[in-house]
């Protein structure tokens, strides 16, 4: 094994490495050093990275620690202390953290080395990282296409060999999205499974973080680390976070498995339904039953949660005033203008269009019209899974419609984007655990292959449940062997 | 269906503190009445015996001891500031 072969390892096989002391957490930034200045001018998948420092971290971390050595790449709407968290806009351009996120406290307790922050759509708002105010991430699969989003940046870090592993947050579907376009693991944790503190809030009562990784079991190590109550995070729950690494290996013989009928939509890429259909068969032949649920509200979530959460954001939003952080309009005539000025220059088109629509959604007049009328839609959501679950163990579908979309095509047009998180947003809204794992590929008709992603959703804290099926799916595949054929170093798109 | 939904962005974007420009205004007023209009949907299902859902999770009460633990210092809290001055945040003149 040499330096050059470092990064293409998973966390697990990297660990084996760093426990033997065969590698040094140096000879490990070094290598990904070397990986992330060969790929980087392709996908641009970082904002920030700070070697130095991660160099300072290698120096005293324990190798014997469950992540002791593995650096972790984090989207920069997580907080790490004296590292930038712009959450890609230009409100927060200069601001630095004050203090670690708790899953970032966590990660460094479990022996990770935070080293770099990710591209996004500016606070997580969009489904492609076009929205972010610095600059485009690129599909590694495939450089004229998004990499999803909005944890755009960690998904193609990860599908790049760019990050052994990385941290993103999920609203309504930004860890899970992503990671189908990109072709990695991507997990959304229970609300509440995770601790909040530290996350740049955009909707409060849908925002978790999780892993992105190139394995299921990558991704049940961090879920290790990162999951349980914090005294921070009043909504984070107490209950015992089992191992989920442990509890890995398990065969399907009795395991129930759903198919929401409602899931079957027109609009569905034929070669993403091809795909998922056939994951579905081998989850079959592998022992799982299938069975036909219905989720009769599956209609009414993509309104719903642009309602919750575009009015959950307008009033996040509006610490960001110009007086003890990030960005401030010059010489303003008055109060009104300077907050009206400072946020006109700090936030994009899409934040903009988030804030006036939850602005109105909670005015007066039509609060009832469509915030609680949208709540009490979401309980008749949430109930639709608790009955779905009464029957099977975890529910089986496409992540999204379809794979990596070009550049450009669905940015002018927001509702067409926000139907792109149609199979994924009612997960948030129902507060259940999701994951996103490769299933296949579609072509292009120049034969360029695009990864398609296959989400279970499991019941809330459930999530030791759907790892379990997701790690036997992939061990029996050879989908995430499979890498991108990255280009090199000037290679952009024309 | 019902009408197409008429938003005033502009009265919006006062209460919401944000500055449009003219054509901003005309193209939410237009991006924003068409997802009103998606939204229209949430009228189609029966909710009158339903109660709403702010949170996934409903918990409740929930408490920690109420120990002293470490804050930030006023350097480290004025560090980000865009204007500060002998230890203060520096704000825009709020009255006359």
């Amino acid at each position: 094994m040499t330096g050059a072969d470092l990064p293409a390892l998973s966390i697990a096989e990297l660990r084996t490495l760093l426990r033997q002391r065969d590698v040094s957490p140096r000879e490990v930034l070094e290598a990904l050093r070397s990986r992330i200045a060969e790929v980087e001018p392709g996908i641009d998948a970082y904002l920030s990275i700070d070697f130095d420092d991660a160099l300072k971290q290698a120096e005293r971390v324990d190798v014997n620690l469950p992540l002791g050595g593995v650096p972790i790449a984090i989207k920069d709407m997580i907080s790490v202390a004296g590292q930038p968290c712009t959450c890609a806009s230009k409100i927060l351009r200069n601001y630095r953290a004050l203090y670690d996120a708790t899953v970032v406290r966590k990660l460094r307790a479990a022996g990770a080395i935070p080293f770099g922050k990710t591209n996004m759509d500016e606070f997580a708002m969009g489904a492609s990282t076009e929205n972010s105010s610095v600059k485009e991430t690129r599909n590694p699969w495939d450089i004229s296409r998004v990499p999803g989003g909005s944890s755009g940046g960690s998904a193609a870090a990860v599908a790049a060999d760019a990050a052994f592993g990385a941290l993103g947050t999920d609203t309504g579907g930004s860890i899970r999205q992503p990671a189908a376009l990109s072709g990695v693991v991507g997990m959304k944790p229970s609300y509440g499974r995770v601790s909040r503190f530290g996350l740049v809030a955009f909707a409060s009562s849908l925002d978790q973080a999780g892993p992105l990784t190139k394995t299921v079991r990558d991704s049940a190590l961090i879920m290790n680390a990162i999951a349980g109550p914090d005294p921070l995070d009043s909504t984070c729950l107490n209950d015992a976070v089992p191992d989920y690494a442990a509890e890995l290996g398990r065969d399907l013989r009795g395991i129930r498995l759903g198919l929401p009928k409602e899931y079957m939509i027109d609009g569905i890429d034929p070669q993403v339904k091809a795909a998922v259909e056939k994951a579905v068969a081998h989850l079959n032949s592998l022992g799982a039953e299938i069975i036909e649920v219905s989720l009769p509200h599956t209609e009414y979530a993509i309104a719903s949660y642009y309602m919750i959460a575009s009015a959950e954001a307008s009033a996040n939003l509006a610490r960001f005033d110009g007086v003890r952080y990030g960005h401030r309009a010059e010489n303003p005539l008055n109060l009104f203008d300077h907050y009206s000025r400072t946020r006109e220059e700090g936030f994009g088109p899409e934040v903009k269009r988030r804030i006036i629509l939850g602005t109105y959604v909670l005015s007066s007049g039509y609060y009832e019209a469509y915030y609680a009328r949208a709540q009490k839609v979401r309980t008749l959501i949430r109930r639709d899974f608790d009955q779905a679950f009464a029957k099977v163990d975890a529910l089986i579908s496409p992540t999204s419609p379809v794979p990596a979309f070009p550049f450009g095509e669905r940015s002018s047009d927001p509702l067409r984007m926000y139907l792109a998180d149609v199979f994924t947003n009612a997960a948030n809204l129902a507060g259940i655990c999701g994951i996103s794992l490769p299933c296949g590929f579609a072509r292009t008709e120049n034969g360029t292959e695009l990864p398609v992603g296959l989400q279970l959703l499991g019941k809330a804290l459930e999530e030791a449940r759907i790892l379990q099926i997701a790690h036997a799916y992939e061990q029996s595949t050879d989908w995430h062997k499979r890498r991108p054929p990255m280009r090199r170093g000037n290679d952009r798109p024309t | 269906m019902a009408e197409p939904v008429q938003i005033d962005v502009a009265h919006v974007a006062k209460l919401a503190r944000l500055n449009l420009t003219e054509a901003e205004t005309k193209l939410f007023q237009a991006q924003l009445g068409r997802v009103l209009e998606y939204a229209e949907k949430l009228r189609e299902p029966d909710t009158s015996q339903v109660e709403a859902a702010a949170h996934a999770v409903p918990i409740f009460n929930v408490f920690r001891q109420d120990e002293p633990r470490g804050g930030l210092s006023a350097e480290e809290a004025l560090s980000n500031a865009p204007r500060q001055a002998n230890g203060l945040f520096i704000v825009t003149k709020v009255v006359e």
